[in-house]
């Protein structure tokens, strides 16, 4: 019986394969927002736990040179027969890639990539024999140097071997550049300044510094990632509720006939699971396709912003098949539920006439309304009070759903009014019909403004973040030009030649240490205009600037002064002596502490610091000249002077590479919810005939009729896009003032972009627009003879 | 599979039983051999010999702190060549491994340490005489050494005073482990006094005792049939001591050591010994033998010897079992075990 | 009796309260008989004949099909009787507009598991069919439609023939062929056959007839 039962229904795709074509062309379109979003999540994050492992970066402390250069490997043996378990790393470029020595026997066991390894490969990595592992995009740049393979395990651009084989190839034989401080040390050991004191010793960080600075990029796709997923499920419960009602009749029949219901549900959820599959692998393909698209982009912008890299090649993981799949098979279960329960409690006698999709009568609407108001209700609490990331998330839901909820009764409440203040018989009855409508339409219109919302957000939030970083950049990059140096005899070499050509030379010199729990930088800074003029205080004292250059003040980051809670008036303790804090600036995406001292009392306090960049002041006409000028006078490469204008306009390019991928996702999620109006439309358009015949017959023309179908649609987007506004705007200043807080200690400040909303708005308008097109099109070149059968058909 | 145990697997497979324990079964034509008829020349035979393939330095102690309490200690620097030549640096095919350990009766505290041979961190030279692996060493002179190592929660340093003559092994120091031939060259200074100090997680104690060191080095000292030995080393309140192993194959063979207290050497033959187990004790989830039975008829020896710690479990990259014995029957005394090739 | 309703009621739910439409009718019907039910619009004989095809259930009273009461039947036991014992003929015919013309023929028998060949192959040439059968049901005129809805329901050979206003979409020609054709069949097939009528020219062609008027036999 199961067999003719789903001939049946399959029939009717075959006989109309637009329809399919829609329904499997709506869930791929979700599947793939979702998973393209997440593919590019996965990648990235994937890359950065590759990153993150090479090296086991910040997972252990590290003894490095207090003057940056490498040093003899006997240090390390020395080392290690005083009792510190330490294990040797030298590295360095070559030929672009970062080739990394490490010594197995004694790195501590999470460190080493090569756990593929076999025993031959080892012997040959041990014996010195060459044996180089790279990442797969590094081997074609070591060919020749020794038996290199590839591994995926290793980051991109990045190539290990035995440190023998490392020093060799790098030069640096018997040298090292840094040592790996085993976690489990013996219970007894000498200091290291006894044995070793031109090392220092750097302090793990608590979970990857890398991880922690793109984590403040992916949480943004994550809302994201979260919006289109519910965009998608609005647009897959169109999909579904329209393949629903286009096959009432035919359930009606095939109960009549003698198909029992709940065989008929099972062989519709078969169906649909099948549908589901299938438009689930077409949307992850379409993902992958957009996410390779857009991820050369998002690496890019990762790279530029973090230094982290992430392979540009992406890699069909299984991890987002799996998600894809689920998010469609899900997706597609949820969305039919509803259709299908409706379905069950049908009476098999029951009209065959499509019904509206979902009808909200007037006491549902109330309902609905008070939810739509008790959830903005919890969402303006929220907004007040919220201090962790889980309530600034719950604030998001509980808004976005609010908002969703609200929006058909606030459009009918408009509609109302408009009707009743219209003269006009034609514009009385458009209205009429408009609210008419808009049960049915109602999810659509929610998509649509869900999609907006979150396209104002996001965007408000990149543009804010860019304006923010450049005054970052003007504050911090203050000086015309940077230069670094190796050692005291550079610096005085420096000294020498820039004295009288230059305005100010300000020394850039830091310290680490914990302050009030919190790893912090700590600045020695001269006392000048320079900062004075140009940093931006979030919080002061009266005369914070005298007051550090007294001695006695310090200013302190904004992540600081929120993890630890101190401001202005507060004591901190720096290398043990007490300061007061004396204003707090902002310090975007850094996800350390910091805090400045004056220069003496900073040296006074460490005294093995010293100054190895430095800032100078200057015409900017002059720095060219002066660059070279210092080039030939002293022994410092052209590489470490930096001119100021050339980082901001790094630092820029980065942020344009970030607007690429938010616009191309802003189009993407538009032509969903426009996808999802389509289908509203085409559902509707059965019903509409006959809603339609009695203005037809009294004068309207059918071209009319046309025109009024596709204005009534785009006045119903421009409505939802002017709901969808402050929606958006709601959403940006909560990932901004909220979010962002309790994810990374800083406060983003908010600005406003009119013109891209504009942009925004037209956009939504278009995609409107292009949905109703067909529709209203088909509608206008309805024959008048199936006009007139809705009255010849009444019963 | 973490990167170490793989590479222990390649220098003493753990899979590879039926190439005997720890692959010392294996056979490379490119290692020296040992010969029978050679005379140790000290103190150049202290230090290592790099053209064969495997060598090892093995003190054990049996100790007693001012309560009477007895501890046990173990301080062993394994030594592997992963092939012959003479590369130096990092290229050096030398590898050393050290194992320490202290148990307590009821406590085992155990360290493993690797290093690279060729730039200084582990080695070992007759003259002047060291032995080392990080900050573990055992150095000064041959009979009056210092004995050091420390682990996460354990150290030990303790002066070591050989009071008798060093000990060959078989014939004058070849020592065979086969009925097929397989050989090795073995010495001991079984004769060592102690006194010095372990370092515990409740704190110091002050130690005295005697300890007992096996010097041996080969190419190949299983048959490729041999699985595993049991080894004891004892010393009798008499003065006399026993060295004594069977090696468990196809068929068992043992050899042993009788010594006087006077240090004169009595070579037993294959058969001689008997090694049979008495009680077993579930060992990081093996039945592992901790009591036996130990006799030579012909010297009138029958004793059994009970461990002090049954879960001294030497968890390292290459695991085996290794502590403390007390010695009861018709001799007593104190003495270490060690048992290797005990599967779970 | 093949068929046997007694004492059934059965009432709707409107926007101005409870309309009763049934009010305790009685009804027999035997094999190979047939039986007119007549009535004006709001009698209740579509709700009655949809009661005794297992389309809906009746409130009160019983209604046995071959020896079984079908009031007493779950969803699933009405759908099986409704796919074997009894068949119905719509006045909308409620063909599958997605299958063609041959396989809504079949379709009932082979839901059933009743299906053969050569039966439906006779059932499409008698109701002259056989050029159509490639066609799907939106080509064919109404008549057409009808015959293929007959010759649906008759596939699998039902006991029970239920047929509510079957020709009353159709001009009057057609319909009297349609008609003809409905009659000698299920003459032929031995099956008993209950067909609502307004017409009581109609009714008159049928052995035996009923009529009701305000839910009740009178």
């Amino acid at each position: 019986m199961i067999w003719p039962v789903l001939t049946a229904l399959l029939s009717h795709w075959r006989r109309y394969p637009l329809q399919l074509f829609t329904l499997t062309v709506g869930l791929a379109l979700a599947t793939a927002l979702w998973s393209g979003v997440q593919a590019i999540n996965a990648e990235a994050r994937a890359s950065y736990d590759i990153a993150a492992s090479t090296l086991g970066e910040g997972q252990f402390d590290r003894l490095v040179p207090r003057d940056g250069q490498p040093f003899d490997q006997t240090v390390f043996v020395d080392l290690r027969r005083a009792g510190w378990r330490v294990s040797p790393v030298v590295q360095g470029d070559l030929n672009g890639i970062r080739l990394i020595g490490i010594e197995p026997l004694t790195a501590p066991g999470a460190l080493l990539p090569i756990n593929a390894a076999n025993s031959a490969d080892l012997t040959a990595f041990l014996a010195g024999n060459g044996l180089i592992r790279a990442a797969p995009d590094a081997v074609a740049a070591l060919s020749g140097l020794g038996q290199v393979i590839a591994d995926d395990a290793i980051a991109p651009g990045t190539a290990i071997t035995d440190i023998g084989v490392a020093q060799g190839l790098l030069g640096k034989a018997g040298l090292v550049d840094l040592l790996i401080v085993d976690p489990v040390q013996p219970m007894h050991q000498p200091s290291v300044s006894e044995f070793a004191p031109e090392l220092s010793i750097q302090a793990a960080r608590s979970g990857a510094e890398v991880g922690r600075l793109t984590d403040s990029f992916h949480l943004n796709l994550t809302a994201f990632g979260l919006l289109s997923f519910v965009v998608g499920l609005f647009i897959v419960h169109g999909a579904i509720a329209l393949a629903f009602e286009q096959r009432r009749a035919m359930v009606r029949t095939l109960r009549a006939l003698g198909v029992p219901l709940r065989l008929l549900v099972g062989v519709m959820v078969l169906e649909l699971l099948g549908l589901a599959l299938v438009s689930g692998a077409i949307g992850t393909a379409m993902g992958y396709l957009i996410a390779s698209l857009l991820l050369p982009d998002v690496a890019a912008t990762l790279r530029g912003l973090y230094g982290a890299d992430v392979a540009n090649g992406l890699q069909f993981r299984p991890v987002w098949w799996v998600s894809g799949m689920a998010i469609a098979v899900c997706g597609t279960m949820i969305a039919a539920a509803g259709a299908l329960w409706r379905i069950g409690k049908m009476p098999i006698l029951s009209g065959a006439q499509p019904r509206a999709l979902a009808l909200t009568g007037r006491r549902n609407g109330q309902v609905q309304g008070w939810v739509a108001l008790a959830l903005l209700a919890v969402g303006c609490v929220l907004a007040a009070t919220a201090a962790g990331l889980v309530s600034g998330f719950v604030m998001l839901a509980a808004l976005l759903l609010g908002a969703a909820l609200a929006l058909p009764v606030l459009l009918a409440w408009v509609l109302g009014l408009l009707q009743a203040s219209s003269r006009d018989v034609v514009a009385q009855w458009f209205w009429a019909d408009a609210r008419q409508q808009l049960p049915a339409l109602s999810l659509a219109l929610m998509a649509l403004m869900l999609a907006m919302a979150a396209n104002v957000g996001v965007s408000t939030m990149v543009s804010s973040f860019r304006l923010t970083f450049v005054g970052f950049l003007d504050q911090r990059l203050a000086s015309e030009l940077y230069i670094a140096v190796d050692d005291q005899q550079q610096a005085d070499q420096l000294f020498g030649v820039v004295s009288g050509h230059v305005d100010a030379v300000l020394p850039i010199q830091s310290a680490r240490e914990a302050i009030a729990g919190v790893p912090t930088e700590i600045y020695g800074n001269r006392d000048h205009a320079t900062y004075r003029d140009n940093w931006l205080l979030l919080q002061s004292g009266p005369a914070p600037w005298d007051a550090v250059a007294g001695g006695s003040g310090v200013l302190i980051n904004e992540q600081l002064a929120r993890r630890s809670n101190i401001w202005v008036g507060d004591q901190i303790l720096v290398a043990g002596e007490a300061f007061e804090i004396q204003g707090v600036y902002g310090d975007y995406g850094n996800p350390l502490g910091q805090a400045v001292i004056d220069e003496h009392r900073f040296a006074a306090l460490f005294p093995d610091e010293l100054p190895r960049r430095f800032g100078l002041r200057l015409d900017p006409e002059k720095v060219g000249p002066l660059r070279e000028r210092i080039g030939q006078a002293t022994s410092i490469p052209q590489a470490n002077m930096i001119n100021q204008a050339g980082i901001k306009a790094a630092s820029l390019a980065v942020f344009d590479r970030t607007f690429t991928v938010t616009s191309a996702l802003n189009v993407l999620t538009l032509t969903v919810a426009g996808f999802a109006i389509l289908m509203s439309l085409l559902t509707l358009s059965a019903m509409r005939v006959p809603q339609l015949a009695p203005a037809w017959a009294m004068g309207l023309t059918r071209a009319q009729l046309g025109r009024l179908e596709l204005l009534r649609t785009c006045f119903l987007a421009v409505l939802t896009g002017v709901f969808a506004l402050p929606l958006g705007l709601a959403l940006a200043w909560a990932l901004l003032a909220i979010v962002n807080v309790a994810a990374f200690g800083w406060r983003l400040p908010m600005f406003l972009f009119p013109v891209d909303y504009a942009v925004l708005g037209g956009l939504a308008l278009l995609a409107a627009f292009l949905a109703a097109l067909w529709p209203a099109v088909r509608l206008a070149r309805t024959p008048p003879s199936a006009l007139l059968q809705v009255f010849s058909n009444e019963r | 599979m973490n990167v170490r145990f793989v590479f222990l697997l390649l220098l003493w497979p753990l899979a590879g039983w039926a190439q005997g324990f720890a692959g010392l079964g294996a056979s490379d034509p490119s290692f020296a051999r040992p010969q029978r008829g050679y005379e140790f020349q000290f103190p150049r035979d202290h230090g290592a010999h790099p053209d064969y393939r495997i060598e090892w330095w093995y003190v054990t102690a049996n100790l007693t702190g001012p309560d009477g309490t007895a501890y046990g200690v173990q301080w062993t620097l394994f030594r592997t060549a992963l092939g012959t030549g003479d590369a130096v640096g990092w290229a050096t095919p030398q590898v050393w491994m050290g194992h320490a350990a202290l148990t307590t009766p009821d406590a085992h505290h155990v360290e493993e340490r690797l290093a690279r041979g060729g730039i200084g961190q582990a080695g070992a030279q007759g003259n002047p005489y060291a032995v080392w692996i990080d900050e573990w060493e055992m150095a000064g002179s041959f009979d009056a050494p210092r004995l050091r190592a420390s682990g996460v929660d354990f150290a030990y340093d303790l002066a070591l005073s050989a009071k008798g003559p060093i000990v060959r092994h078989g014939d004058n120091g070849y020592s065979v482990k086969s009925a097929v031939g397989q050989a090795s060259h073995y010495y001991s200074q079984p004769f060592y006094e102690v006194a010095g100090r372990l370092m515990l997680p409740m704190g110091e104690v002050a130690v005295t005792g005697q300890a007992w060191l096996d010097r041996e080095w080969s190419s190949q000292p299983l048959a490729a049939d041999q699985s595993g030995w049991d080894w004891v080393s004892l010393s009798f309140d008499d003065g006399s001591k026993l060295m004594g192993f069977q090696l468990r194959g196809a068929e068992v063979f043992t050899s042993a050591t009788l010594i006087r207290p006077d240090g004169q050497a009595i070579p037993l033959a294959n058969g001689d010994l008997s090694l049979q187990p008495l009680e077993l004790a579930h060992v990081a989830d093996r039945n592992v033998p901790v009591t036996w039975s130990v006799r030579v008829p012909d010297h009138g020896i029958d004793v059994s010897i009970v461990a002090l710690n049954a879960d001294a479990w030497m968890g390292t990259s290459v695991p085996y079992w290794e502590g403390p014995v007390q010695v009861r029957g018709s001799h007593s005394g104190v003495g270490y075990l060690e048992m290797t090739g005990y599967t779970p | 009796m093949l068929l046997k309703a007694t004492n059934v009621h059965k009432s709707y739910t409107a926007a101005d309260g409870v309309v009763p439409v049934l009010q305790g009718v009685d009804i027999g019907l035997e094999q190979g008989q047939s039986l007119a039910m007549t009535g004006e619009s709001g009698s209740g004989k579509s709700t009655l004949l949809h009661l005794i095809g297992g389309l809906d259930t009746p409130d009160k009273g019983q209604i046995w099909i071959n020896g079984s009461d079908i009031a007493a039947l779950d969803d699933a036991g009405r759908a099986t009787l409704r796919r074997g014992t009894v068949g119905v003929v719509f006045q909308q015919f409620n063909l599958i507009p997605s299958l063609t013309v041959a396989d809504n023929i079949a379709f009932q028998a082979r839901l059933a598991g009743r299906h053969n060949a050569g039966w439906t192959t006779e059932l499409a040439a008698r109701l002259g069919l056989v050029d159509q059968l490639a066609k799907y049901p939106e080509q064919l005129s109404g008549g057409q439609q009808q015959r293929v809805a007959i010759a649906r329901t008759l596939a699998p050979r039902p006991r029970l023939v239920l047929a509510d206003e079957p020709t009353g979409n159709l001009d009057e020609d057609t319909a009297a062929v349609v008609l003809d054709l409905l009659l000698s069949l299920v003459s032929e097939t031995d099956a008993g056959l209950l067909m609502v009528t307004h017409s009581n020219a109609l009714a008159d062609r049928l052995q035996s007839r009923v009529h009701l008027r305000r839910g009740a036999l009178g």
